[in-house]
């Protein structure tokens, strides 16, 4: 089966500012992923190498300030949820299937290596930047953080300025 | 009033709300073409601005929400997250994000969405993004200098640039709106096609930044919840017979000495004044805090009755509709003020040795009352604070 159109864009949009909405009257605070990135992460260090965890400061102001384990955090419930509202929706429009999605000019292999580095310069910009395009920026921008609207104008103005640098990665 | 967590719904209900957050957040996303990497990048080649379309309209959306529901008293905003503002970190942050997302084609959110769909690439960035978390951790000593420097704590953007909530969301819906429209025209000119929008299409998204406007227009033409109750309160103040609901100093202390756990006694006077005399086991809410949330449990008491008191009997009259307002509980106010109850009571002089039978009685009761209450105080020192229901600043952020 041919997979479904997407959404009208606005429409997407909207939906998704009356959740985001929903979130903020209910629980006080916005949505956000790559928090949930780093609780998982740290989760899995303090599962594999506790000696190293103890002796890392950071960490353990982490694990203290998560008396309930780092995996008992709102933004690890909420990732879960994206994961089973994507999932499904891509089964309802016929997209979900096992797929690597490219530029034209580029291979396969050179795609993972670059989604890999492309993925560590944003967990680690995202750390710095207190959160990333859902939590800081988006999120931000609804509640007119003065901080998350300056780190949504750096990531977006930092992707045109290097935009015209990876067109090889994209373009034909 | 929201937030509801956690005066409604617990800590712990609230993951299962961050579930369902979640499933809603990762359908939008998923069903506006984010879990496609090539939809994503297309706005920084000009060919397909869908992130600016979507990620614009739902911030819109939900500002305006935000703004709608404050202005209504459903949403207390000194409560809610504020990303707080740490203004080198979050430029150097957002610069390494954006290089993350032109080279990954992702950023978190999406890339777990199209990871959830199957996409091997958006499986590599969310491995590529928990291996930049590590190296901030590890490094955390070499990033902690940037990471901490100009810490602005939760500053609005509105402060920042000296307007008003409204006129902010106002400025950002219209330049939502430009946006949507020049980058439609840059849209047509990279893909090459001279595509004329439909009428149908022309009168929907119209009515829709109409209706956009409108809410802005109503919040700005009606007066806020806070402004409305005060209007309400002062007209009150001038109407209303509050004779009934007076009581005197005497009927208080025997109520105190007799029942001071069924009654809540509150001083809405300042907290200096306050501190320097007050009455037995009465507490502080000055009245210009008394709409704060952390009072709402202790005013709304079914069981309890609350006796106001200040001053003057402007004030405690104005307290006293206040807590009516809120409901529930019986209200009561003072008959005499502050001084006059302790000129009455704690500073109580012996009538003089012609004096009636009468006037020996009423002394007589008030010596007795004030031993009493004062012995009372003694006795429940530290069993009569109130309980406040604490007000904690909720976490967030990602």
């Amino acid at each position: 089966m041919k997979p479904s159109k997407y959404m009208n864009p606005y429409m997407a949009g909207f939906l998704l500012g009356l959740v985001l909405l929903g979130t903020i009257y209910v629980t006080g605070r916005g949505l956000g992923a790559s928090g949930a990135v780093k609780s998982v992460t740290l989760a899995a260090v303090v599962d594999v190498a506790p000696q190293h965890a103890a002796n890392t400061p950071y960490i353990k102001s982490y694990t203290e300030e998560h008396p309930g384990g780092p995996l008992k955090d709102w933004l690890v419930f909420e990732v879960i949820g994206v994961v089973i509202g994507a999932f499904f929706s891509g089964v309802l429009s016929n997209r979900a299937g096992i797929k690597l999605e490219r530029g034209p000019n580029i291979t396969n292999r050179t795609r993972i290596i670059a989604a890999i580095i492309g993925g560590a310069l944003f967990g680690l910009g995202s750390q710095l930047g207190r959160g990333c395009t859902s939590g800081a920026a988006l999120s931000g921008m609804a509640v007119m953080s003065f901080g998350g609207i300056i780190t949504m104008l750096a990531i977006f103005g930092s992707g045109y300025a290097f935009a015209w640098f990876f067109r090889k990665l994209w373009l034909k | 009033m929201g937030p509801l967590v956690p005066f409604i719904f617990s800590n712990e209900f609230n993951l299962i709300i961050a579930l369902i957050a979640g499933i809603g957040f990762g359908f939008t996303l998923e069903q506006a073409g984010f879990s496609s990497t090539k939809k994503l990048v297309g706005l920084f080649y000009g060919y397909d601005f869908t992130v600016l379309k979507v990620f614009f309209t739902a911030g819109v959306t939900a500002m305006i929400g935000v703004v709608l529901l404050a202005h209504f008293g459903l949403l207390d905003l000194s409560l809610i997250y504020i990303n707080p503002t740490f203004l080198k970190s979050a430029l150097v942050g957002g610069a390494i994000m954006g290089l993350g997302f032109i080279i990954g084609g992702f950023c978190p959110g999406t890339s777990v969405c199209a990871a959830s769909i199957g996409k091997l690439d958006g499986l590599a960035f969310v491995f590529g993004s928990a291996l930049g978390v590590m190296v901030f951790v590890e490094g955390y000593p070499l990033f902690e200098k940037i990471y901490l420097a100009d810490a602005w704590g939760p500053v609005l953007i509105n402060e920042k640039l000296g307007m008003s909530k409204l006129v902010f969301a106002f400025l950002l819906t219209a330049f939502a709106v430009i946006a949507f429209y020049v980058t439609r025209i840059i849209e047509n000119r990279v893909n090459g096609v001279q595509a004329k929008m439909p009428k149908e299409k022309i009168i929907i998204y119209s009515s829709a930044v109409g209706v956009a406007f409108l809410v802005l227009f109503i919040i700005a033409i009606t007066p806020d919840s806070k402004t409305r109750l005060e209007s309400r309160i002062n007209r009150e103040l001038q109407q209303k017979d509050v004779t009934s609901v007076m009581i005197s100093p005497d009927k208080l202390a025997n109520e105190i000495v007799n029942n001071y756990y069924k009654i809540n006694i509150v001083d809405v006077r300042s907290p200096e004044a306050f501190k320097a005399y007050h009455l037995p086991f009465a507490i502080n809410i000055p009245l210009e805090k008394m709409s704060a949330r952390e009072w709402k449990t202790i005013l709304k008491q079914k069981h309890k009755a609350n006796y106001f008191y200040a001053d003057n009997q402007q004030d405690a009259k104005k307290a006293y509709l206040f807590a009516v307002d809120l409901g529930n509980a019986d209200n009561y106010i003072l008959s005499e003020s502050a001084v006059g109850f302790k000129k009455m009571f704690t500073d109580l002089v012996p009538p003089a040795e012609n004096a009636g039978k009468n006037e020996q009685n009423i002394y007589n009761f008030r010596r007795k009352a004030a031993t009493d209450m004062a012995t009372l105080v003694e006795a429940l020192k530290n069993s009569t604070q109130p309980v406040v229901a604490k007000t904690t600043k909720i976490k967030g952020g990602c």
